[in-house]
């Protein structure tokens, strides 16, 4: 491999253990790409965690950012992280030098189960898994620009390029929305040559055979045509980055960059899809293999700890380590012991369903069946239980805008279930479409925003659109709403406007002077 | 090798910098950073430098959690961390981000914005301190450094694993092999030593935000002073028609009624660099602030302490003459007349908060 920066060889010990690791993970029926470890010092693993687990990665200022944070978080005590793993074929994986052997075990069994999701749940289905070459030379060509064009001036570029990463159609991968649009096709520039609309005619003749009066409506009647084939997208369209692509006008670097930031942000949207299964399942793993095969008994009380640290919930938060591994044992125990299937669901007397156990040993089946084929949205709409809710003292929180804090709202299964697939929605972000291309036929840019209640957040949203007008040049509108009302918020280069939309269109513009 | 991520962390500090200097001034006037010193670190709040993007408020917003509680229970401010699963949800004043910086950048920021020259120390001989920082883990050591909970958790891994572990009477005993110690190592560091004496008119005509100015101006000299010296003793001299050595404290928080003589400042300034800081061993920085009333008569005495006896003396020595709300003094005026092209005197006219800025320039400038 050419881009290892900090390779190791894996020690003697190590490399027993991952053969005997990989082994019961095989005879578990795990399925995974091979597996190379590396042994990193902290500062190390935090560099690569800093890069989103890609020593090649083009160069930004965030990443410093990030590890500054991590380094400082380990030095204060605040945080540890113990192992990466990066989906890829080879799957990479990082462990901390300074670990216990049994967090070695521990991290290694923990990271064949990672392995197997990425291999096999259908959200990763088309990634790359090239990823870390393809990372690499994504890394060159920015670096490349970066020489060329100067590194602030591409930074500044990127920097503008992030703020709008999440816009993307998560679902594309799966859906073709519409054709590709072809490089080759130059039949635009071929319509720019109006055809003649004059009849052929001897000079003295011409007012009468080609009167002026209607060689001017055809003119209008094909202007009118022609406007109307320009109103694009033809629907609207999620991919917000894809459409800057094609239609923004950017320099052939600037283009390429923003690629590279748009293929980056679809390789990482299935693991934001996934956290909560994904983590899940390896936790699963580890602990399965630890207490079944792994764990020495002089190891138990350290494996106890380190276990119960991931596993641990603060009031207020929800672990999807936890919450994963929960639903999926709770998900084993149902169909061990027959409780589904119409025959479970229609009873409903308490204690025969508490004790219902057919005996069908169908659990270990159903957990592999659900790896490969649900997301994090549809497994807990899928699997959530009220009795698990309760089991696990799960509540719904909100924000009281009167005190500024949260609050406990509910510990109602319905308000539960909503508040978390609303939050696992589009990653809990905004869903925001991109509606017209050519607003007002001034070539402005506007979006609008699926409103299901909640606002953004305005600073937010107006420095957004700052950047997004560094793109497309010209002023930029977002449909959204402002406390329950329809609002368009816009950024013309030079000042920020909040406007009322609909009904309250006739009231004066509330001009927000803030300058660019 | 250099590593990859070096260059970015660098591009990420600069950044700091940058928006740290283009802010110094307001920093500077506003006096908001002192309070923030702990020990070696200063934090500084700054306009956050966080990526925007299109996501939720807090309003209407919300989330899933798990624990105790009763419904309407208050479980975290806005904008307390992130929360579960992607949830969204802060408050409008999380735009603002804590920076750290070390004193040593923070002076250097100063630096390099008011473009002060680097002080060339005096040379002398260096003297070697050693200190010792704790920094691992040992198997033998005395018993004040034991390492309690590494060395119960370690009795309570032999046990079990040994068996002699009784969950329902839970007794660990450590034995020898178990015990656990701190251990240290010793760091050399060379030392060029600097001292500074601050001196304060403390008369009635000097008030509290008289006083502020000052100890703004005196924050930003030590900061410096400390970025180009190992070690940098400070000693706090207040003055009326008589003169004593305080503290800190009392420094900033003494008001006397009555005259002022000047000289008798001078005098004990001089005093304790004869006694305590031989100028052969130390650089050394005087500063002086007063309104610049003096006593008519006394200037003369002043002038000629000056001239015999800390002038020479010194690496700098500093007058800065506060604006009072009773007019200033003439005492400027008789040390500019006194003295034409002295390198190490540097004087500075302070009319408000916003002149220390210039202030702070003109004492440092010199690079002395």
């Amino acid at each position: 491999m050419s881009f290892v920066s900090t390779q190791h060889d894996l020690p003697a010990d190590l490399r027993a253990l991952q053969v005997e690791i990989e082994e019961h993970a095989r005879s578990f029926g795990l399925d995974f790409y091979d597996t190379i470890f590396e042994v990193l010092d902290y500062d190390e693993l935090s560099e690569i965690a800093a890069l989103g687990g890609f020593p090649t990665r083009y160069p930004h200022w965030r990443f410093g950012m990030e590890y500054e944070q991590l380094s400082k978080g380990y030095r204060y005590g605040l945080q540890k992280i113990y192992e990466m793993v990066i989906n890829n074929d080879p799957c990479y994986a990082y462990l901390l030098r300074c670990n216990m052997p049994v967090d070695q075990k521990l991290v290694m069994a923990h990271v064949y189960g990672h392995n197997d999701f990425f291999k096999n749940n259908i959200c990763f289905a088309p990634t790359n898994r090239k990823m870390m070459d393809e990372m690499a030379n994504h890394g060159n060509r920015i670096r490349s620009f970066m020489e060329r064009f100067g590194e602030e001036t591409v930074e500044n570029f990127i920097d503008s390029c992030l703020c709008l990463d999440s816009l993307i159609d998560i679902h594309s991968p799966f859906i073709k929305r519409r054709d590709a649009p072809n490089r080759y096709d130059f039949s635009n520039e071929a319509d720019q040559t109006p055809p003649s609309d004059k009849f052929r005619s001897k000079d003295y003749m011409d007012s009468f055979v080609n009167p002026p009066e209607a060689l001017k409506e055809a003119a209008r009647q094909r202007e009118a045509e022609h406007a109307k084939a320009r109103r694009f997208p033809e629907q609207p369209e999620r991919d917000i980055l894809l459409f800057l692509l094609e239609h923004a006008p950017l320099n052939a670097w600037q283009q390429d960059v923003l690629a590279i930031i748009r293929e980056e942000a679809y390789y990482f949207a299935p693991q934001g899809q996934t956290k909560i299964m994904n983590e899940g399942w390896a936790s699963y793993w580890h602990s399965t293999m630890m207490t079944t095969r792994l764990l020495d008994g002089s190891e138990l009380v350290d494996y106890a700890d380190h276990h119960s640290g991931t596993m641990a919930t603060q009031p207020g938060r929800l672990n999807p380590y936890k919450l994963g591994i929960e639903l999926l044992r709770d998900i084993e125990e149902r169909w061990d012991k027959g409780q589904f299937g119409p025959e479970y669901e229609s009873c409903d007397d308490y204690e025969t369903r508490r004790t219902w156990d057919t005996g069908a040993g169908l659990g270990r089946q159903k957990i592999f069946e659900v790896r490969r084929i649900h997301s994090d949205v549809t497994f807990i709409d899928t699997f959530l239980t009220p009795d698990f809710c309760r089991r696990h003292q799960m509540f719904s929180f909100r924000h009281n805008d009167q005190a500024e804090l949260y609050e406990i709202e509910s510990r109602e299964f319905k308000k539960i279930k909503e508040r978390l697939l609303f939050g696992l929605t589009n990653f809990g972000r905004p869903i925001i479409r991109i509606k017209d291309g050519n607003y007002r036929n001034r070539g402005e840019l506007y979006l609008e925003q699926e409103y299901f209640g909640v606002d953004l957040k305005l600073d937010h949203a107006q420095d957004t659109l700052r950047h997004l007008h560094r793109l497309w040049t010209r002023p930029v509108q977002l449909e959204t709403c402002v406390e329950g009302r329809p609002t368009l918020l816009s950024f013309d280069g030079t000042d920020h406007t909040i406007r009322p939309l609909g009904g309250q269109s006739h009231e004066p513009e509330h001009r927000d002077r803030r300058r660019a | 090798m250099v590593r990859k991520i070096e260059r970015d962390q660098n591009r990420f500090r600069q950044i700091v910098r940058g928006k740290i200097k283009a802010d110094l001034k307001k920093y500077i006037t506003h006096g908001e950073m002192i309070g923030k010193t702990g020990g070696e670190l200063v934090s500084i709040p700054m306009p956050s430098i966080d990526l925007p993007e299109f996501r939720y408020g807090p309003k209407g917003s919300g989330g899933v959690g798990q624990g105790p509680g009763d419904v309407g229970q208050p479980i975290g401010r806005s904008g307390d961390g992130e929360e579960g699963a992607g949830q969204a949800g802060d408050s409008p004043g999380q735009h603002i981000l804590e920076v750290e910086l070390t004193m040593d950048e923070l002076a250097e920021i100063l630096g390099e914005e008011l473009e002060l020259p680097r002080i060339q120390p005096k040379g002398q001989a260096n003297i070697i301190e050693e200190k010792d920082r704790y920094t691992g883990i040992r198997q033998a050591g005395p018993e004040s450094l034991r390492h309690f909970k590494r060395t119960y958790k370690k009795a309570l891994k032999r046990q079990i694993a040994s068996n002699t572990y009784n969950p329902d009477d839970p007794i660990v005993i450590p034995v020898r092999e178990d015990k656990l110690y701190r251990s240290w190592n010793p760091i050399y560091l060379p030392q060029t030593n600097a001292v500074v004496l601050y001196l304060m008119d403390v008369s009635g005509s000097m008030t509290d935000d008289q006083k502020e100015i000052v100890r703004i101006e005196a924050f930003w000299i030590d900061t410096w002073l400390r970025s180009q010296y190992d070690g940098v003793t400070t000693r706090y001299i207040i003055h009326d028609a008589g003169a004593k050595e305080v503290d800190e404290h009392t420094f900033y928080h003494t008001r006397e009624s009555g005259g002022t003589r000047i000289s008798s400042a001078y005098r004990l300034a001089h005093k304790i660099i004869e006694a305590d800081h031989p100028p052969a061993d130390w650089n050394i920085y005087v500063l002086h602030f007063s309104d610049g009333d003096n006593w008519g008569e006394d200037n003369r005495h002043c002038v000629e302490l000056l001239r015999k006896g800390l002038l020479p003396k010194c690496n700098l020595f500093g007058y800065g003459q506060v604006e009072s709300p009773y007019g200033s003094g003439e005492f400027i005026r008789e040390l500019e007349d006194a003295f034409e092209n002295e390198p190490n005197l540097a004087l500075s006219e302070i009319r408000d908060k916003e002149g220390i800025y210039d202030s702070i320039k003109e004492f440092l400038g010199r690079g002395r």
